[in-house]
Parts: structure tokens; C-alpha cells; sequence
């Protein structure tokens, strides 16, 4: 009853700083919102009882993708524009997908319940039963991710390899050819420290 | 932006609580919730706070850039080094099994080798992109 209690609650904050964000034409106001965000996000996950994706929210959505925000804040203008035009088309294309999101969720099984297709499946059953004989690790997630799924994990960092030298790539490559043309070293460039 | 000396001596008290926390999290992520990807975050979160309150020279000087963009490549390099490994030892790609005799002492050594791996790239990743973000002035 309390654990429903706390969800609504939750959720409710979560609806209202949706609409702040949605409101807000301050950036850095609005980086600090989703951040806020990203944390009542993480505590609904804690509730639901998946912490290690509750602990990641936390980690990758409240702390680091908020802190290099507000580092692309410092190198842009913190307002945003106001449309120049009333945006009525993206307006109906948004209202649909919200009716088809609402009628999707309607077949979902209820909040929080314990017999689900997904928690019943073969697959679930089979890494619940067998995680701890195969593996010796009581996390299943652990278990999962790093050595059932090992390969699909390789994957993953792999993205993250990918996507870190794709930004180092764009951001140095820049740097590079502003340093040459001012003939100034890479130490020189920096002007405030 | 000017350090300020109170906001120095406060997070210095929180540097190595974030790190071993950061390291517990890396390796006792086999019984609680964590691992590899959550703890290279949490390093970086770390060093994102010396940096906010002791500037990017003083940063770039305990963790030098290029030593970030080293960690990246080989953290997936430990990854998929560990892939292979078993390969050579005649099993398939990313078994375990083939590593040691005891079939569980195989597998938690696995995991706990390709876990420092997602650690060193994820962590590399973030600073690195921090890096890249903070060193560029208006």
C-alpha cells in the first residue's frame, strides 16, 4: 500500500516536471529539471525493485549526461528561441502518438505484477535457476550481462568506444586546426583556466 | 571561474569515498547490484568533481588526456582479448569454462576480467568526452 503510495507520488512529481520542461525557456533550468528527472526516474526503478538500472539512471542520467550539458550550456546561449511560427502539425503528430501510447499500454499486465509472460518465460526461468550452478554469481544481472550475454555486452562497449572517438573526433579535430591557425600550442589556446 | 578554497576542502573529503565506492561497487558486483559499467561512471563522476572545483590544468595534470584516450581502446581490447583467449585453449569465443579446471572459479574469473574492461572504457569514455567539452573556451 505505502510502495503504491510512493510510486504515485513519484510519478506525479515526474508528470509535473515534465511539464516545467516542457514550459521553461531558461536551459539551464531545464538541464537541472531533467536531471531532477532522471533521479525520480531512478527512485521508481529502486521501487520496482531493479537496482542496478536504478543505480545507472543515477549515475549516467542525473550525474554525467547533467554535468556535460551543463558544459555545452557554458559554450552556447542558456535561452531558447521562441518558435517562430505556431507548430500545429507537430502538435496533432504528438497528441496521436500519445492516444496510440495510451491505447498501447492498456494490454500491459498490471503495474508491479508478478506473473507476467516476460518473469514466466522459459529463458528467465532457466538464468534464475541455473545462474548460481553455472556461474557461482548470485546476481543474475551480473551473471547475464557478463558471461550468458557476454557477447551482446561486447557489443555495448563497443558503442560506448565508437560514440567516445566519434566526440573526440568532431571536438579535437576543431581544437587542432584553431591552434595552428593562431600558432599558439596547446597549452597557449586556453585562455580562462 | 575562480576555485574556491571552501568547496576545495570540502570535496576533498569526498575524492576517496567516491573511489572506493566506485570500487566496490566494480567488484562486488557479482552478489550486489553494480559492475563494470556503473563504476567507470561513478570514477568519472569523481573526477568531474576535482575538476568543477580545481580547474582543468590541475585535472589534466592528475589524469592526463592522454592517458583517458588510452583507457578507452583498451578497456574493449581486455574485453574481447578475454573473448579470445578461450579460443586458443579450444572452446568457443567468450567461454569462460575454458580458463581455469573448477567450471565456477572459470567463469567469476571471466567476469571479473571482462568487468575491468567495461570499467576502464565506459570510465575512459566519459572523461574524455568531459575533457573535450570543458577544454574548449567560448
Amino acid at each position: 500500500m505505502t510502495e503504491a503510495l510512493i510510486t504515485m507520488v513519484l510519478l506525479t512529481l515526474m508528470a509535473a516536471v515534465t511539464v516545467g520542461i516542457i514550459r521553461m525557456r531558461n536551459l539551464f533550468g531545464i538541464v537541472i529539471l531533467s536531471g531532477i528527472y532522471s533521479f525520480l526516474m531512478a527512485s521508481v526503478m529502486m521501487l520496482l525493485d531493479a537496482v542496478d538500472v536504478a543505480m545507472t539512471e543515477a549515475s549516467v542520467g542525473a550525474g554525467i549526461s547533467t554535468v556535460l550539458l551543463l558544459t555545452v550550456l557554458y559554450l552556447t546561449r542558456s535561452r531558447e528561441m521562441v518558435p517562430v511560427h505556431q507548430p500545429v502539425i507537430p502538435l496533432f503528430l504528438a497528441i496521436g502518438v500519445a492516444v496510440m501510447l495510451i491505447y498501447g499500454s492498456m494490454d500491459l499486465p498490471p503495474f508491479g505484477a508478478a506473473a507476467t509472460p516476460v518473469n514466466q518465460s522459459a529463458v528467465s526461468t532457466y538464468y534464475l535457476q541455473r545462474s548460481i550452478p553455472d556461474t557461482g554469481i548470485p546476481n543474475v544481472v551480473t551473471s547475464v550481462l557478463a558471461s550468458y550475454r557476454g557477447f551482446d555486452t561486447l557489443g555495448e562497449v563497443t558503442v560506448v568506444f565508437i560514440a567516445g572517438i566519434g566526440v573526440l573526433t568532431l571536438l579535437r579535430g576543431r581544437r587542432k586546426k584553431h591552434a595552428v591557425d593562431t600558432g599558439t600550442g596547446k597549452n597557449g589556446k586556453r585562455k580562462s583556466p | 571561474m575562480k576555485p574556491d578554497l571552501i568547496l576545495q576542502v570540502g570535496a576533498k573529503f569526498l575524492f576517496p569515498f567516491i573511489l572506493v565506492f566506485a570500487l566496490y561497487v566494480q567488484f562486488h558486483g557479482d552478489y550486489g547490484p553494480g559492475g563494470g559499467f556503473q563504476a567507470g561512471v561513478i570514477s568519472a563522476a569523481m573526477l568531474i568533481l576535482y575538476t568543477i572545483t580545481y580547474g582543468l590544468p590541475a585535472a589534466q595534470r592528475a589524469v592526463p588526456p592522454r592517458l583517458v584516450e588510452l583507457m578507452i581502446p583498451v578497456g574493449v581490447l581486455i574485453f574481447a582479448g578475454t573473448g579470445v583467449v578461450p579460443m586458443l585453449l579450444g572452446d568457443n569465443y567468450l567461454a569462460y569454462y575454458a580458463l581455469m579446471e573448477h567450471p565456477q572459479h572459470a567463469q567469476e574469473w571471466g567476469v571479473l576480467i571482462v568487468e575491468i574492461g567495461v570499467l576502464l572504457a565506459v570510465a575512459g569514455t566519459m572523461i574524455a568526452i568531459f575533457y573535450a567539452f570543458s577544454g574548449r573556451s567560448r
